[in-house]
Formats: structure tokens, sequence, C-alpha cells
């Protein structure tokens, strides 16, 4: 079988970074092709760069052989390309039929043909084996149908390569079979699918062959047949140079922290965190490790008071917090940096001196009165910080937005470490900074640590967590699957372990065929 | 990018200004329709309005109502939050004035003015907390509520004027407000009063409220960022309902200095849209009490100077509520604006 | 007897009112529902009413032909819709505020253009209006008769609007794509749809449709031009709209009720209910509506928010 999609040298550049470096990859007609990588490898960029929605700065693409210029969706339909995305492009108040036939409808005088509309879409349910009602309103139906709706929607449009971009995230265990099935089906019939995914497992269940991303440059392609776990792990997290962070080994002292039996529901109700415990003591880091989306964002905004539990305690000496809102929790010694700065911890209009105080804007020294603020306090407290952190440029006058995102990053860590936390979180505190920038976080959570604060690390950063942690939680689909002594932990143990590994194998066992490159 | 337009908006007074010009610039194409000269009737509009002390009095005069309501609307926006209806709370804050006016006969005017006044504001307040609270409590936009409410201000207070505060003369009108609940003219024959101090009072009390406390600290921080604010220990739903409830209450000081001060008594209907004005002097303004205070004297002026070029010329006086509709239209408008002003530095 | 009190205020003569006080509400909750469908908040139909009703009194003075000044109503309504759209759509102006410059705006230029045009300030002169007609077979009808059987052509053609509005939305191609713009612009986008253009011409229909109810109140049920004489009727259309859940049916229901309300106001007076509460009924009925208490109406999603292409 020949080539359909053959994507030769493309390369992209957003401000900053380089998101697909010359990537080249071949799709063969009938195929099912994984594309894997870690968050920000550069894999959707990749297939939005295919399905027109980006231009890419160089390269080319070709279908069938044949070079195309794809400038937006509508040239990428024409060309039978069907893209499904994580957030799925359907209106709600819109029926299945309805939002499978939208500007492609089935019509007599220009009035929509519903009975044949209806039909057309039962028959191409029925054909790939996708259950599903062409009469209900999609905001009646679930996260799996809305899916299969979309899908829907690039066969009705006669899509001959369908790529999927991780469909199986939003998807339960039963769902994943039951759209595995629906792949297989498809590939049957003669539809070729791009899979976008993270979970390896999946890989090897589903691929005919797999294309490993890793920071933008493709690392290689294997038959799914000859290729292992430990092997696309190890492509998928690679052996970089760790950023080594000089500290003396921890001295932990009396728990402070202790988490039990946490469950936490996400926005949608279905529960994100599942039943987790841990304990932080006095002194120490603990990482958690975990791919983005396994519930680590819900089991900090639980902790935070941002949201609330279903069930289970969070302890801060002992004392439950989990139903005090977010500013008395705060007030218990909580210091928090949040994972999105700009949405979460910052208020871009607002100037440097006053995001410092953000959270402590009620205190004194910076109230007078109960009412007024003490621009004095305010003042002399945001020169203090930007000298001892060094942000840039020192003028707390400089509204935030103006400040580049490792200084604003400087600034949240000084506000949340200057109160004296006895508890830190930290949710992903390097993303997107340069290398300065995470040296010197880095260096402060140890100082941190140093001076006996209790510290919970989230990252999707297994180099951040291995460097920093004492101890290495591993998170993995709401659930602590693992948790090991700092020393005891490599990247490939939780590269394995991170990707849905069975944490009870050693890892040995777990593997197929072929040595990694 | 983004960043260019922020600081742009956030420094420089191109847009106000600008926007200012060009409904003027369209306004005398209405004037060369009517057969004048659009440089002598706006010739006139300028003198009448502020080239004698008792001109500058009544444009004065016509501002503080304005004041009010572009304050009122300006500080809900401050916490992101579209008070359309600064015009019902006038009517509710002025009637309730009233009500209190023609009562009590026996007080002091040290004790029954600042009652009227206080007991105005808390019903314009009350009147405005209703759609706070049911955006912040069960999210439903406040625009649309406002909206409502103003009608229904509209047919409360008709009822009562009417009906139970119906005055003794045939119009619908109530009694005389007592001498004790007066605003007391200052510079007559113009019918400025002492409601101007109250106006300039509010403004520097907005001011201090939202930069130099911890509340409009939080009030900004929710307008901003709801979701840091959030972060920050900051109730989002608690200041939006504060937010409107002050909001409510300082638009509402201009029905009860129209009626304390203007006409002695709260007549059916009295106000020329001043709610729905007050949304051009605050977008005018850029929502901040300086800007408010000079919108709402460019707009009183325009009132004032547009009465006299309807005396003095055939332009009718309407031709001032075209180009104040054009203001609202260009100030928001700000991407046209950038367009049709050359650029000297493009960054 | 109660029985006679309920006839008294529910009779084919209050039924036929209630009809002729809902008609220019008719028309322009069609014109809210068409912009607010595509995602553009509207809350201009006063403005584009009061522009309409003085443009058709001003095309009739003229013409002397009422229908000519009918589709003058729909022309100028239109030109405000484009004002309205070019503003939202293209320039991006907050969608609230340009709906209230449009309606400061027609304010103003209703007035000047009365003065200037007819040197008179409040009412304009007598124009030709749009006579009743009496329907041949359906006046014969008892009751329906009575009700529809007498009636200004302009009712009837509201009547037929609902229908047509109704059968454009949801059977129409053009229907469904309008609404898959309202509610999720760049789904539409994505499929191929023009954002843009749709919401154009949503916009400027929806003006066109303001301004025919705002006619009906001059060259119709009138047959003079009045300063402010829409007096917040593009509000009340405004919660017609959103007391109808932003359907055709919907709103055709409560403008009838709301025009019932008015037909009543003056009859429950008279047996001690103040009619202001009655006149206050359409805007609280709304809010309990928007609340949630009553069958919670939800907007269109994207309403407010301007589309930009990524």
């Amino acid at each position: 079988m020949g080539n359909v999609l053959e994507i030769d040298r493309i390369t992209k550049r957003f401000p900053g970074v380089v998101a697909n470096d010359a990537v080249s990859l071949d799709v063969e007609a009938g195929e099912i092709h994984a594309l894997v990588g870690e968050n920000g490898s550069g894999k959707s960029t990749l297939m939005n760069i295919v399905y027109g929605l980006y231009q890419a700065d160089s390269g080319e693409i070709r279908l069938n052989g044949e070079r195309v210029e794809i400038d937006d969706p509508r040239d990428a339909i024409n060309l039978g390309l069907g893209m499904v995305f994580q957030h799925f492009m359907l209106v709600d108040t819109l029926t299945v039929a309805e939002n499978v036939i939208l500007r492609a409808e089935p019509q007599k005088f220009r009035f929509v043909d519903y009975r044949k509309a209806e039909q057309e879409v039962a028959r191409l349910a029925d054909a790939y084996g996708l259950r599903i009602d062409p009469r209900a309103k999609v905001a009646d139906i679930s996260v799996g149908q809305e899916q299969r709706v979309e899908i829907l929607k690039a066969l009705y449009r006669r899509a001959k390569v369908l790529i999927l971009d991780e469909p199986t995230a939003v998807l339960t265990p039963q769902e994943t079979e039951e759209l595995f099935q629906v792949m297989r089906n498809l590939r049957e019939q003669g539809t070729t699918i791009v899979f976008i995914t993270h979970k390896i497992k999946e890989v090897l269940a589903i691929s005919d062959r797999v294309s490993v991303l890793r920071r933008g440059k493709l690392v290689g392609t294997r038959s799914t047949a000859e290729t292992g776990h430990k092997e696309l792990a190890e492509m998928m997290v690679g052996r970089e140079v760790l950023l080594r962070v000089e500290k003396e080994p921890a001295k932990p002292g009396a728990p402070v922290a202790e988490i039990s039996g946490l469950y936490v529901d996400d926005q949608r109700g279905t529960a994100a965190v599942k039943d987790v415990s841990l304990k932080i003591r006095q002194g120490e880091v603990v990482g958690i490790a975990g791919v983005e989306g396994n519930g680590q964002q819900e089991l900090v905004e639980a902790i935070t008071g941002l949201t609330t539990a279903r069930t289970g305690k969070v302890l801060l000496h002992g004392e439950p917090i989990q139903h005090l809102g977010p500013m008395r929790i705060k007030r218990k010694g909580i210091s928090y940096i949040p994972e999105d700065r700009h949405k979460r911890g910052l208020i871009l209009d607002y100037n440097v001196a006053d995001n410092l105080i953000l959270g402590l804007h009620t205190q004194p020294p910076f109230v007078e009165h109960r009412l007024f603020r003490s621009e004095r306090h305010i003042a002399e407290h945001a020169r203090k910080l930007v000298e001892e952190y060094d942000i840039r440029p020192p003028n707390p006058e400089l509204l935030m937005y103006t400040l580049s995102g490792g200084n604003q990053q400087k600034a949240i860590v000084a506000r949340e470490f200057s109160r004296r936390p006895e508890f830190l979180i930290c949710s992903q505190p390097t993303r997107g900074l340069d290398i300065g920038a995470i040296e010197f976080i880095h260096r402060e959570i140890i100082r941190q640590r140093d001076r006996g604060t209790a510290i919970l690390l989230v990252s999707a950063e297994l180099d951040e967590i291995l460097s920093l942690s004492d101890t290495i939680a591993v998170m993995y689909d709401g659930k602590i699957v693992a948790v090991l002594p700092a020393q005891e932990a490599d990247e490939r143990r939780l590269g394995y372990l991170m990707l849905g590994g069975d944490p009870h194998l050693p890892e040995g066992d777990a593997e197929r065929g072929v040595t990694a490159t | 990018m983004e960043l260019q337009q922020r600081s742009l908006t956030s420094r420089n007074l191109l847009v106000p200004i600008g926007s200012v010009v060009l409904a003027l610039l369209v306004g005398s194409i209405f004037i060369l329709v009517v057969g004048e000269n659009p440089l002598y009737a706006y010739r006139v509009l300028l003198v009448e309005s502020f080239g004698s002390i008792n001109n500058i009095a009544g444009t004065l005069q016509r501002s503080t109502p304005l004041i009010f309501t572009g304050l009122g609307v300006a500080f809900a926006f401050r916490c992101g939050l579209f008070n359309i209806g600064a015009e019902g709370q006038l009517y509710v804050g002025g009637m309730v004035a009233a009500i209190i006016g023609v009562s009590f006969g026996n007080l002091p005017g040290l004790i029954h003015l600042p009652i009227a006044v206080f007991a105005g504001m808390l019903a314009g307040g009350l009147w405005a907390a209703i759609p706070g609270i049911l955006k912040a409590k069960l999210g439903v936009h406040e625009v649309i509520n406002t909206i409502m409410m103003n009608f229904v201000a509209y047919y409360l207070t008709d009822f009562l004027v009417t009906g139970p505060f119906h005055g003794g003369r045939w119009a619908p009108e109530t009694d005389r407000v007592f001498p004790t609940a007066v605003l007391e003219r200052i510079l007559p024959p113009s019918r400025l009063n002492t409601g101007i101090f109250l106006a300039i009072v509010a403004l520097v009390v907005v001011y201090i409220v939202l930069w130099k406390t911890k509340t409009g600290y939080e009030i900004r921080a929710v307008g901003l960022n709801p979701s840091a604010a959030e972060y920050g220990g900051i109730s989002v739903a608690r200041n939006m309902v504060l937010a409107m409830v002050i909001s409510g209450a300082v638009a509402s000081l201009a029905g009860v200095e129209q009626v304390l001060g203007v006409h002695g008594r709260f007549i059916q209907r009295f106000s020329p849209d001043l709610g729905f004005i007050g949304i051009a002097v605050a977008l005018l303004g850029k929502n901040h009490p300086v800007g408010v205070f000079f919108a709402a004297v460019l707009f009183g002026a325009l009132r004032t100077g547009g009465a006299a070029m309807d005396r003095l010329t055939d332009v009718p006086r309407e031709l001032v509520v075209i180009i104040q509709a054009m203001i609202i239209m260009f100030v928001a408008a700000d991407e046209l604006i950038r367009r049709l002003v050359p650029r000297r530095r493009k960054a | 007897m109660w029985w006679e009190y309920v006839v008294y205020f529910v009779n084919a003569t209050v039924l036929a009112a209630a009809l002729r006080m809902a008609t220019p509400l008719i028309f322009a909750s069609m014109g809210g529902i068409l912009s607010e469908r595509s995602g553009i908040i509207n809350i201009g139909l006063e403005g584009m009413m009061l522009t309409g009703a003085f443009m058709g009194m001003l095309v009739t003075f003229y013409t002397a032909n009422p229908w000519v000044g009918l589709i003058g109503a729909l022309l100028s309504g239109g030109v405000v819709g484009l004002v309205h759209a070019v503003a939202t759509v293209r320039y991006k102006v907050d969608q609230v505020v340009s709906g209230t410059a449009i309606n400061i705006f027609a304010g103003g230029f209703t007035v000047f253009m009365l003065r200037t045009v007819f040197d008179v300030a409040g009412t304009s002169p007598a124009v030709e209006r749009i006579p009743t007609v009496a329907v041949p077979l359906l006046r014969r009808i008892p009751f329906i008769g009575d009700i529809l059987g007498h009636q200004n052509p302009v009712v009837y053609l509201a009547l037929i609007l609902v229908v047509a509005v109704h059968l454009f939305l949801f059977h129409t191609v053009w229907g469904l794509r309008l609404r898959a713009v309202g509610e999720h612009p760049r789904a539409a986008d994505t499929v191929g749809i023009n954002v843009f253009r749709a919401r154009y011409l949503a916009v400027i229909a929806s003006g066109a449709l303001a301004g025919l109810g705002g006619a009906y109140l001059s060259i119709a049920h009138l047959s003079r031009f009045g300063d402010g004489m829409t007096a917040g009727r593009g509000f009340i259309a405004l919660a017609a709209m959103i007391f109808g859940k932003w359907t055709p049916f919907g709103a055709l229901g409560a403008s009838i009720l709301f025009g019932f309300a008015d037909a009543v106001q003056m009859r429950l007076q008279e047996v001690g209910i103040p009619r202001h509460f009655v006149l206050m009924l359409p805007y609280i009925l709304t809010m309990v509506a928007l609340a949630g208490f009553i069958g919670r109406a939800t907007p269109p999603k994207s309403i407010g928010k301007p589309y930009e292409k990524e």
C-alpha cells in the first residue's frame, strides 16, 4: 500500500518556541498511525497544520503523492481529511443529525430534508458501528457519543483520512474500548486514521505504526508489532541532561498536611480525583509525577479550597480544612503557586506591587483602620520582594502584563514564598520559563524546604520532579498509583508508571522486543 | 500585539478626544442640512455654555446629575458589570427622596435633608442589588435585568406620583418638598444647587473607595480577572452585589438632586434619559472619576449650549442628542478611531 | 357573579384590542429573534422601531401611499440594523453599548427631523393610513371572527411573519446555519459557514422588521408620528422574545399576553387594580423567566461575544 499522507519537513514556530522542527512523517493508506509524545511535543500542532488551522512556516504536505495547499479546514474537508478535536466543535442545542449535516444539508428547495438527513446519519452510524440516535439533542448525550457525532461529521463529508486528537482523554475505559472497535471497523472499510495520544497502552492496543515526537522533533517511527512499552517511553521522555539542583538530603519532621480518601469531581461531575491519600512532612518535597489531566489540577484546587471535594479529608496540623474557603485556608499558612499564572495567579492589569499583595490585601500591615490601603507598606513590601527575588524590571509600578513570563512567575513565587508558609503547593511552577528562571525557582523551592516548609510539587516535567522531590507519588487516572522515595526513582520507571504501566510488574517483563535507539 | 493595544488604551486620550471630534464633524452634516453654518452653530454652543458665569452655572447644573449617573455606571463597570439601569435607579431614589421631603415637615433641615438624600441613595442601592444578586447567585446577565427594572421603576413611580403621593395640583407630580429638605440654589437665576458639591464629594469618595481601600482593590480585581480574584480569597459574588449597590446608590443621587434641588418635587418621568447618558459619560470618562467629571461637564455643556442654539439658530436642540449618541458609538469603536487618526509612531 | 367578571375582561373586543397592541411587539420580537439567534444582542430594537415609525410616516407624507411608507420603514429600519451590524460585527463595539447609542440616536434624530421637515414639535401632521379590512369568510365565524375578522392588514402580516420566521429558522438550511452561528460560531466556521455574513444579514433583517413594527404605529394603528411614540415597546418586544425563549411562536404568545395586559389595564383600573402594576407585568415576568423560576430561558450561547477568526 502507498502513502496517503506525506508530511515533509514541516516547521512551525510560535513566539519563543519551535513547535515543529522539520518533522517528516508518512501515513500509509488504510493504517492506524499513532502519533505520540508528551504535552507540548508538537503533535497537535502538526495535525492542526495538516487540517489547515495553522500554516506551516516551511515544508510541504502531500496527499496521494500530490502536493496540496491547505489554507483552512474547508480545504482540508474538500481534500478528504477529517479531524476530531479534543474540544468538540458541536452545537449543543441542535440534534445529532443537524450537527452532522450542517452546511452539507440534504435539501428540497432550500428546506432541510430532515427525513433524508436522519436516514443518512443512521445508515452511516450503522455501517461503522457507531451507536447513536440521530434525533437526540447534543446537549443530552454523553461525551463518548459526542465524539461519535464528530466522527460521523467527518465520515458524512467523505473523509478518507481521519485525525483523532487525543480521543480517549475524555472517555471511560468502556467507551475507549468501543472507540477502538469503531476504529477497527473504519480501517476495515478503508479509512486511514491518525491517532494522537500520549498513552502507550493505547498505542500498543490499536495502532499499526507509531511515530514519536519530542520537543517538536520526530524521534522515530516504529512498527507497533516491533516495539514495546519501554522503548516508546524512552523515546517520548528522552534522556536529557538533568537540571541539577544543589541540595542536602532532606530532614523531614512531623507531618504538616495529611490528605485522606479524597474524591474530587471535575466540571462535568465525574470523579477526577479518586481516593487519594498523601502525607507531606515538614522540610520535605513530595512530588506528584503524572501526565497532565490525570487529576492533579483538581487535587490541588481542592486542597486550596478553590473547589470543594466530594468526600475525604484534608488536615493541616491535624485540623480539617477542607470546608474553609480559599481565604481562610490561605490564612492557615498555605501558599499556592497556581498552574495557570495568567488565569489564576495574577491580575495582569494591576501593577506589580498590587499583585504582590493579592490574598494578603485584607491583612495588616497592608490595611489600616480595617479598610484603607497602606500605600507605604504596600510599596515597601513590593520594593523588598522585587529586590529579593530579582524581579525585572525592578519597578513595582509597572503593570504586570509588561513583564516577561519568567518575571511574572517570580512575582508569584515572591508573593507566596515570602509569606513563610507552613505548607506550600507548587503546580507546574516553571512551565514555559527559560533556564535562568527555572534554576532560580528551583533554588527557592529548596530554600523553602530547608527552612522547614512542607511542599507538594505537581509537575509534568520529570526532570523537575526528580531533581526537587524527596518522595515521589505517581498519579494516573485520578489515583496515586505508586509512592516511592526519590532515590529509587528514575525517568524510565516513572515514565512507565505515568503512562499507565502496571506498578506491580517489574518493568523488564513489560517489554516486548527491540532495544532503545 | 495584545500588549500594545492595552498600553494604548490605558495611556492616551486619543480615543475620547477623537470620538468627540468625529461626533461633532458628523453633527455638522446635520447642521448643514438645516441650512446653518456649523462653525457659527458650534460657536453659539460654546459661548452659551461657557461664555458667562450664568452660562457656566447652567452647564454645571446640567452636569450634576450626569456626574452621578456616569459615576454609578463607571463603578459597576469597574467590577465588570454593565449597569444599564441607572435610569430606573434614579427614579426610585428621586421618589423616595420626594416622599421623605414632603413628609416630616417638623424636622430641622440639618436632619431632614440628609435623611432624604440618604433614603434616596439607599432605595437606589437596593433597587440595583436585585439584578446584582440575580447575577451573582444565578448567573443571569445584569443587562437584561437592569433594563427590565427600569420599566418596573417607571411604572412604580408613575403609580406613586399619580396615586398615593399625587400633589395638590392637577399635573402628575408630588407636592413641593419642605424647605428643610431642599438642596439650596447657588448662583441664581440658574438652577445650580448644592447638589454639585454632593457630586464632587461623590467623585472623591468613589476615587478613594476604588483605589485607596481594600474593598476597591477587591472590586477591581473581580472586574479584571474573577478567577484570580477567587484565588486571592476574594468573594466574587459578594463584591458583585456590593458593586451594584454602590453603583445604584450613586446613580440614584441624580434623581435625588433633580427632585430636591432642581424641581423641588417629583415630576412624573422627569429625566431626559439621564441614566442612559450616564453610560456615555462613563465610557467617555474611561470609568475614572476625573474622566467622568470632564465627560459630564462636556455633556452638560452640550445640553446647555444646545438649548441656546435652538433659540438662536435654526438648529434643533436634538442635534446634541445625536452628537451624544455618536460619541458613545465612536468611543466604543476605538479600533475605528485609531484607524482614522494617522499614527505618528508605529511600534 | 365571577363569570361576569371574566367576560368583562376576556371577550372578543378585548382580545381584538390585545392583538392590535401585540402587533408592533410581534414585528420587533421577530427581529430580536433573528439578531440574537445569530449571536448579536439587540437592545436597539426600540430605536429601530422609532426610526421605522418616523420614516414610515415621512414616506407616506410624500407619496400619500402608506404601503410605500411601509417599505420606507422596512428599509430605514434595515439601515439602522446595518449600523448595529457594522459596529458590533466589524468594529466589535460592545453590543449593549451599540444598542444604547442607537436608541439615543433615534430619539434625537426623529425629533430633529420632525422639526426640520415639518417645523413642529411633538406630533407630525396627519398622513394616510392603511385602513382596516374585513375578511369575508373569517368575520362570520362566531367569536374568532370578532377577534380576527376585522383587523388592519398589517396585523395579518405580523401573524404571517411569525409562521415565516418559524419556517425559516427551523426548516430551512439558512435557519439551521444561523442557529449554529449563534450558538457556536467556531463550529459553524469549521464547516465553512461565513459567520460574519450570517450576522450581518440577521441584524439587518432584525432592524427591518423592527422598523415595520414602528410603522404599524404611525401609519396603520394611527395616522401620524409622535415624539417617542414607541414608548418602550422595543424593550417589551425584547421581553417578549426572552419570555418566548427566543422562538417565534413563544414570542407571539408573549406578545399577545403583553398586548392583553395593555388592552385590559383600563378595565382593571375600574375595578380597583392599579393599571401601573399590570403594565409592570411583562418586565417582571421576564425577570422571573430569566431567573429560571418558570422554565429557564437560556439565550443563544455566543450572544454578546464578537467573533474573531483564529
